[in-house]
């Protein structure tokens, strides 16, 4: 939509708008004042004083790092399985006009659609009628029926930009499929898929609904959190794995942006 | 393989270039013949993935739901029965499915309500550095942990929180303490209330609100305004006859993931809620410490059946479009 140079926002508009942002912003910055605070039991505002001692207790907690560390491995495996899924699904739809294609979109965005306690209890209870035990890999199985859904939405963007006579060219001059899909379609599509990946991490990364229902025994971070907040045990550590959390999430959504950034930036690209 | 060979032999006549060699080179050449055939072997994984995987879990859900718990053994009867779906109308679970509906529908409208402005200011007159701006404003809080925006809440609705502080240097206490003490959207403190309940979801959802109204805003050509204001139209006739009507559809589209989000969520009304339940707290009770999977299933096939209906309706509206 143009406006006109002289066409100068309302007040009241930038206003509101102003305030809208800032309501998305303040809650998240107040997390990184409470790491530091020194009161123990309460919520209390504002904080007493300020330490870095539970910095160090943190970093010297072994469940912390084995949820974290179990969590990495349930975003990377998922994110790989989502990344071939959903580009092939990319392809697909995009190249070619197909009776169904309507039915398949409908089905990468359903597990997202719907929501997350379904897919979690509906993956729960097959596993249950089906006896298989919990394990990283019932996370995993999950965690990658989501993850398709950022992929497939970043794929199917750079795809439609990407024209097909560039793939008849590369044919016309000799290049077989496979050579035509690691010089011409790859490169094209890399950044999207870069950054499709990145945001299908963040997603398992911090996916909590669906992993309480996938998982035994085991705690991924956002589990451990969880269980932090309904039984608190040692609050201000859960503040700083707080803090910690949205500063490691920040790099991969900053990353993203700048991958994607050239035009195709499709509102509902996200969850 | 041999009808794939016998297309190579009958193919490879008119064709200009001479077929590529190797086993790659012959499958690409089939590729390019049989466009048919490489769109199969690109849709069969994730076809499969999600058919199997998410879909047949879908389908061993529904076929939980027409089975029962005794009550008196606690063992599931394997017996197709609508007993289970019937147990959903006893006042209590009504109850549940209703308030949860009503809190969907609630936030839904108010996560509209603030997300208007942002989408239209972002999508009408933010520029360059601006648009960036407000294009992470709005993507950094939406991908940031979702349990980390959570616990923020806590702390800013607990009673010794930063709400409290505030509103206590601004001498408006009372005002907070005759909120709490109204029935039903009142409690002890906010952090324990169908209040803080509703902000919290309203907060964690709006970003998916904005994004669709944005799109939907960002397509509505210019000149159409300004022909609006030719035709002698106010700002206001013109955002109420044009501009209003093409964002509907952005509106819709964002309230299905809204809608859809609140329905299906345990942890907010867990964590920043009363000790009433909600759909999903209920799904959670009944098939973890209660074992009662039947009914766990039957309850969540409510979400299901009303979001079906309401993305049937969304379709008719063009909501798809602007997703």
């Amino acid at each position: 939509m143009r406006s006109d140079p002289n066409n100068r926002a309302p007040l009241t508009l930038k206003i509101a708008a102003g305030a809208g942002l800032l309501f998305l912003h303040l809650p998240i910055l107040l997390i990184f004042v409470y790491a530091f605070t020194t009161e123990e039991k309460t919520y209390q505002w504002p904080p007493p004083g300020l330490t870095t001692e539970w910095f160090a207790v943190t970093w010297n907690r072994p469940d912390v790092w084995e949820a974290l560390k179990l969590s990495v491995q349930v975003a990377a495996v998922s994110t790989a399985i989502a990344l071939v899924l959903g580009t092939l699904c990319a392809a697909a739809v995009s190249g070619s006009k197909f009776f169904g294609r309507e039915t398949i979109s409908l089905l990468v965005i359903l597990p997202i659609a719907l929501p997350g306690i379904i897919t979690g209890i509906s993956l729960r209870s097959a596993f249950s009628l089906m006896d298989i035990p919990f394990s990283t890999w019932t996370i995993i199985l999950g965690h990658a029926t989501f993850c398709v859904v950022v992929v497939y939405n970043n794929a199917v963007a750079r795809f439609r930009r990407t024209s097909g006579s560039m793939i008849e060219a590369s044919m016309d001059l000799g290049a077989n499929g496979f050579q035509t899909f690691r010089y011409v379609v790859l490169p094209n599509i890399g950044t999207a898929l870069l950054a499709g990946g990145m945001l299908a991490f963040a997603l398992s990364f911090d996916e909590v609904i669906v992993t309480t229902f996938t998982a035994g025994q085991q705690q991924t971070l956002p589990i451990w959190m969880l269980e932090e907040l309904v039984r608190p045990r040692q609050r201000p550590v859960t503040n700083v794995v707080a803090m910690v959390v949205v500063l490691v999430t920040l790099l991969p959504i900053l990353a993203a942006y700048y991958l994607t950034r050239d035009g195709d930036q499709i509102a509902g690209a996200g969850k | 393989m041999t009808s794939a060979t016998a297309t190579l032999d009958h193919a490879s006549a008119p064709a200009i270039l001479p077929a590529k060699g190797g086993i790659a080179g012959a499958l690409s050449d089939l590729f390019w013949r049989r466009p048919k055939f490489l769109l199969m072997l690109m849709l069969l994984p994730p076809v499969l993935w999600l058919g199997i995987v998410y879909l047949g879990s879908l389908l061993a859900l529904l076929l939980q739901s027409f089975f029962s718990i005794d009550e008196y053994s606690g063992l599931i009867n394997r017996e197709f029965t609508l007993k289970t779906y019937g147990e959903l109308l006893l006042p209590s679970n009504l109850d549940i499915i209703l308030r949860t509906v009503s809190m969907a529908a609630m936030v839904t409208l108010a996560s509209a309500v603030i997300a208007f402005p942002i989408a239209y200011f972002a999508a009408r007159y933010a520029r360059g550095k601006w648009k960036a701006l407000f294009y992470l404003g709005i993507m950094l809080p939406l991908w940031s942990s979702y349990l980390v925006k959570v616990y923020a809440w806590k702390l800013i609705l607990a009673k010794e929180g930063i709400l409290t502080w505030l509103l206590a240097k601004l001498h408006l206490i009372w005002l907070l303490d005759a909120w709490l003490s109204l029935p039903i959207v009142g409690g002890n403190s906010l952090s324990v209330s169908f209040t803080g309940t509703f902000i919290v979801f309203v907060y964690v959802w709006l970003p998916f609100m904005i994004l669709p109204i944005q799109a939907a805003l960002e397509r509505v050509p210019g000149n159409l305004i300004e022909a609006s204001s030719d035709l002698g139209a106010s700002p206001r006739q013109t955002f109420s006859n044009v501009i209003f009507p093409l964002a509907l559809p952005g509106i819709v589209a964002g309230s299905i993931f809204t809608f859809s989000l609140t329905l299906g969520d345990y942890i907010i009304p867990q964590i920043v809620g009363t000790s009433r339940l909600f759909i999903g707290q209920a799904v959670y009770a009944h098939q973890g410490t209660a074992g009662n999977i039947p009914l766990a299933a039957a309850f969540t096939v409510v979400p299901i059946v009303i979001m079906a209906f309401y993305l049937w309706g969304a379709r008719r509206m063009g909501a798809f479009d602007a997703l």
